[in-house]
């Protein structure tokens, strides 16, 4: 006891209980410390690429930064726990708030590196202070050597702690703005304890304020991390995001990882270069296979160009109309040179006329005849794409296609939503048409189906091009099998005037996403 | 690096317009806007009778029709479809149509006031005639008329605001005690009942048009009384249930319930029997200009025969015709016709009894019971269409919070997906206050007091439309709606105009109580029959 107030500077009494606060703290600020770390590296490598740059680079200046605070840790010459409290009530408002203000600043900020590096430099000097100021304040309580072993043991075992939940758990359950928050709390949960348990020593009251406007801040921040989510859209795709752009119709995002790139609309999934053959041959080779002269062609949507390439290798082929609502869409996978290689600069073709305008209104004023037509449309989530799936949107389309033409519609999944699968079939045949549907699997999918259209009825022998990727005249034929989870079922008619698809769809969509 | 610098910006953009969407407040500029409505300085000389006398020649004509509503209208169309070709139609305003008026701009065209035509029920014979040489109806499935979907409401045609999200359907799903629902359902089945009674007479007893109901005493006794007190004796008072109620007769009548007819009550509910394929019945014809499609196709069918800005101001009996007094508002001149009859098309509180003399012969009062329910309509163009919580934006969107009756998409029947600019047709029945005071705030206020009436309940079912407003057009109607009060079936005055023999015929939605284009329509359409009639030209009855 001699010892604790020859130690106290400032007169101060530890109680007995503050001992066993002060090691479960070191066990709290170093998981802390660490998942700011994991955090900085994690965010860099995912908005600036290169990831054994970035965690280098994190890494390192925020060692560096933790020896600063070391060594600054000498100037602390009064109050220690005073200080400690105040650190971590500071790591926790920073270090809370990191991925947050990480991903809202990215779009913000001219040099996103400078405001990164400052942020790291920032927290790894707090943290750089705690160890030492911990000794210090515990260097009574316990033997050098007991003290050394005790607080480094605890620093190792929660960057442990650190290493497996960040990864394990927080990443993937909570997300990483989620995660700042919730380990922001933490530092601040310590800082409060404190506080408390020193109420009878000291004036706590501008402390405990200040850490109470930070915890509120974080909770607030914790519950509405969602909306953040949303507004820093590069925290939504699992993949780093190397395109993004809102055209007055939708948002086109694409995403790299690796030799895997992805085209998003609104969030939804449109292709990964992994299975898209098995996408747009099923799309359009049924359809080709089975008209003896597709000279001329219509696809309707498809502004990635990917469809287009699939018809363009058939050398009966002519001409193609591709009519795409979005001309950013084309523009940007017929000029950006890594795009326009995915479909073989199918849109910079002389066989190819690109249209950009609405598909409803084209097919309206339009006239000509088509021995083949793709429908390609985003799935009907909305009451303007499910439009695009009515009764009256074929009759039109029946009307342009040729008399002995195929055509075919992108039907979303058989296996999820059967319903709306067949509500396709269904509509296309009470605008007139004969229908068939089918179905492929395409991994980022799943179980995705079609239905072919014809003024006549729907032969099954089909004639393939050579070197396809998945469609042999086997597997085109099993195709039209569908097992009774998919088979057929009675389904409304899709009209303007019921939009039964949009709604069942959501229905369907709705009950598997959960 | 180039998609690096376009991301930020397509980020930066969007978090920084949320920024200023959420510190731009109302600023204090004026909205742009006009402030207009039913022409009433030449309403007035109407009242005053202060025209010159006729000057030149009397003009033989075999028929003229005076006003051009949607009655006029369709009795110029009934007498041009049986090749009659000997007739003016006269209009006060400048241009035809009534309430079925509409206006434009770049963005799109729009209502004034009627926006929709329900599919018509079966006995509407020559309604469905029209719709049919229109292309409204473009076949027939089993002899059942198939409408044209483009023209038929697209879906989704209402949603309503409850409780802080957007629900479908104009009465609320979810939070309502079991009293309500019961009550709901009850509802619903009564008026089940009375959509497929039938009186002794065998006639339904509640039709449309309304002329062919029931005379049964059964039916008609529902017309001695208030549909408010009716609802009461009913048992219907769940408050949930009452504010839907009111919200429909406000929407059809401009009125209270307590304002109206037990019998026009019910008749919203259960006189809609529409016949049609494919289970369109219970939709409704729209189009971007509202009911401005249906008057701007029946006055082109007969443009020729119509001059506008001239008032019928004196109808005389001459032997078997009639002397027909008209001044010309633009050349400031009266003329005089020698016409074989006259289809009295004006609303009745313009007719009688000022304009025609037969009515100051009755022992009644000629003005009858009539009155009308003043409307403010608004027409307001907004960059961008509004959102919401809940299900997406509807044609028809109302607040349970708001004492205005909503809005109306104009671009709602496009079928592009183009999310750009749009006009919202807002609608406000003066309901609360007498017709006389109404008629006066209608006068009195300013377009900016309009303006900012309207751009608050807006933004307060909308708050996404902050900053989007560009402009707002305020229309008045003084008499936009006859009012069913009670008693309206039995008013003699109501009577004798219907029964008003050649050459002096009635045609108006007012002998109908119901303001309505089903009702104008058959009453313009009869009026014209009994004028072939009269005329001994020949031709086949569509009624």
């Amino acid at each position: 006891m001699d010892d604790e107030t020859a130690a106290s500077e400032n007169g101060e009494k530890a109680p007995a209980s503050l001992a066993v606060i002060l090691l479960v703290s070191v066990l709290v600020v170093a998981t802390c410390g660490l998942i700011y770390e994991l955090l900085a590296g994690t965010l860099a490598s995912y908005l600036l690429g290169d990831s054994v740059t970035q965690f280098s680079t994190v890494i390192g200046a925020y060692l560096f930064a933790m020896g600063v605070g070391s060594w600054l840790s000498r100037h602390v010459r009064r109050d220690e726990i005073g200080t400690f409290v105040r650190v971590e009530v500071m790591i926790a408002a920073l270090g809370g708030w990191s991925a947050a203000g990480l991903f809202m600043l990215f779009p913000l900020v001219g040099d996103f590196r400078v405001v990164l590096y400052a942020l790291v430099l920032a927290i790894g000097v707090l943290v750089g202070l705690e160890i030492p100021l911990l000794i210090r304040i515990l260097r009574h309580r316990f033997a050098f050597r007991e003290l050394v072993s005790n607080v480094l043991t605890y620093d190792y075992v929660g960057a442990l702690v650190a290493s497996i939940l960040f990864p394990l758990v927080m990443v993937p359950k909570l997300g990483m703005i989620r995660t700042g928050f919730v380990f922001g709390l933490a530092n601040v949960a310590v800082a409060i304890a404190l506080l408390v348990a020193l109420r009878r020593k000291r004036r706590i009251g501008a402390d405990l304020a200040a850490a109470l406007a930070v915890m509120a801040s974080l909770v607030a921040g914790l519950t509405t991390a969602d909306t953040m989510q949303r507004w820093s859209e590069v925290a939504f795709y699992g993949e780093p995001v190397i395109h993004a752009r809102s055209t007055p119709y939708q948002r086109v995002v694409i995403t790299r990882r690796g030799s895997d790139l992805r085209l998003y609309l609104n969030g939804n999934l449109q292709f990964s270069t992994r299975d898209e053959y098995r996408y747009h041959e099923a799309l359009v080779w049924p359809v080709l296979g089975r008209v003896a002269h597709p000279s001329q062609v219509l696809i309707l949507g498809g502004g990635d160009g990917l469809a287009a390439r699939e018809v363009l290798r058939d050398p009966r082929v002519r001409h193609v109309t591709l009519v795409d609502l979005d001309p950013e869409m084309t523009h940007l996978f017929r000029d950006t040179p890594q795009l326009a290689a995915l479909n073989h600069r199918s849109l910079s073709s002389p066989r190819v006329t690109v249209h950009n305008a609405d598909a409803f209104r084209w097919v309206r004023d339009a006239r000509g005849s088509y021995d083949a037509v793709l429908v390609d449309f985003p799935d009907p989530t909305e009451f303007s794409l499910g439009k695009l799936y009515t009764e009256s949107f074929y009759r039109e389309v029946a009307r342009l296609l040729a008399p002995q033409g195929v055509m075919t519609v992108q039907s979303t999944s058989p296996l999820v939503a059967p319903r709306s699968y067949w509500t396709v079939a269904s509509t296309l045949e009470a605008a007139g048409l004969t229908a068939r549907g089918y179905h492929a699997y395409v991994p980022s999918f799943g179980e995705w189906g079609f239905t072919l259209a014809a003024h006549h009825p729907l032969s099954d022998s089909v004639a393939l091009p050579r070197g396809l990727k998945f469609l042999t005249p086997a597997s085109e034929r099993a195709m039209f099998d569908f097992p009774p989870d998919m088979a057929r079922r009675p389904t409304p008619v899709n009209r303007l005037d019921n939009q039964a698809l949009v709604r069942s769809f959501a229905e369907e969509w709705g009950k598997y996403e959960g | 690096m180039k998609g690096e610098a376009t991301r930020r910006q397509v980020l930066a953009g969007g978090s920084l317009a949320a920024g200023a969407a959420m510190l731009g407040g109302c600023g204090e500029n004026p909205i742009p806007g006009t402030l207009a409505g039913a022409d009433w300085q030449r309403g007035h000389l109407l009242r005053d009778r202060k025209f010159p006398d006729p000057t030149g020649p009397i003009e033989d004509i075999g028929v003229v029709i005076a006003g051009g509503g949607v009655a006029g209208l369709a009795a110029g169309w009934r007498l041009a479809e049986a090749r009659f070709s000997s007739f003016r139609l006269f209009e006060l305003e400048d241009s035809t149509g009534g309430n079925a008026r509409s206006g434009a701009n770049a963005i799109s065209p729009y209502p004034l006031g009627a926006h929709y035509l329900p599919v018509p029920n079966c006995e509407a014979t020559a309604l469905r005639y029209m719709l049919k040489q229109f292309g409204m109806i473009v076949g027939e499935e089993n002899g059942v008329p198939v409408y044209d979907p483009y023209q038929l409401c697209a879906d989704l045609e209402e949603r309503l605001l409850w409780r802080g999200r957007w629900h479908e359907g104009l009465f609320p799903q979810q939070g309502l005690d079991a009293g309500t629902r019961v009550q709901r359902n009850a509802f619903d089945a009564r008026m089940a009942q009375f959509r497929t009674a039938t009186g002794r007479d065998g006639r339904p007893a509640f039709a449309s048009p309304m002329a062919l109901s029931s005379a049964d005493p059964r039916f008609r006794e529902l017309d001695a009384l208030s549909f408010a007190t009716w609802l009461d004796g009913q048992g219907f008072t769940a408050p949930t249930l009452r504010a839907y109620l009111r919200y429909c007769c406000r929407d059809d009548y401009g009125s209270e319930p307590e304002q109206v007819s037990a019998w026009a009550g019910i008749h919203y509910f259960a006189a809609r029997r529409g016949w049609a394929a494919g289970g369109d019945g219970d939709r409704e014809l729209t189009w971007p200009e509202g009911n401005g499609r249906l008057v701007h196709l029946m006055a082109g069918r007969i443009r020729s025969h119509i001059a506008s800005a001239h008032s019928v101001f004196r109808v005389r009996q001459e032997g078997d015709g009639a002397l027909v007094d008209v001044f010309d508002h633009r050349a400031q001149t009266s003329r005089r016709f020698r016409a074989r009859t006259v289809v009295i098309a004006m609303p009745h509180f313009v007719a009688a009894p000022r304009v025609v003399p037969w009515i100051a012969t009755g022992d009644f009062d000629p003005r009858g019971s009539y009155q009308y329910a003043p409307w403010v309509v608004a027409n307001v163009t907004v960059s961008r269409p509004p959102e919401g919580k809940g299900v997406p934006l509807a044609w028809d969107n109302v607040s349970t919070a708001s004492e205005a009756l909503g809005y109306v998409v104009a671009t709602h029947q496009s079928l592009s997906r183009d999310a750009g600019p749009t006009v919202l047709t807002w609608y406000l029945p003066l309901s609360k206050e007498s017709p006389e005071q109404a008629r006066k705030m209608l006068m009195t206020r300013r377009l900016a007091q309009w303006q900012a009436i309207v751009r608050d309940d807006l933004l307060a079912m909308n708050p996404d439309l902050t900053g989007a407003i560009r402009r707002i057009d305020v229309w008045r109607w003084g008499h936009a709606m006859i009012r069913p009060s009670p008693g309206f079936l039995s008013d003699p005055a109501r009577h004798a105009a219907i029964a008003s023999p050649p050459p002096i015929l009635h045609a108006h939605s007012d002998m109908s109580g119901l303001s309505l284009f089903e009702e104008a329509h058959y009453r313009g359409v009869m009026a014209a029959e009994a004028a072939l009639t009269h005329l001994d030209h020949a031709f086949e009855s569509l009624t």
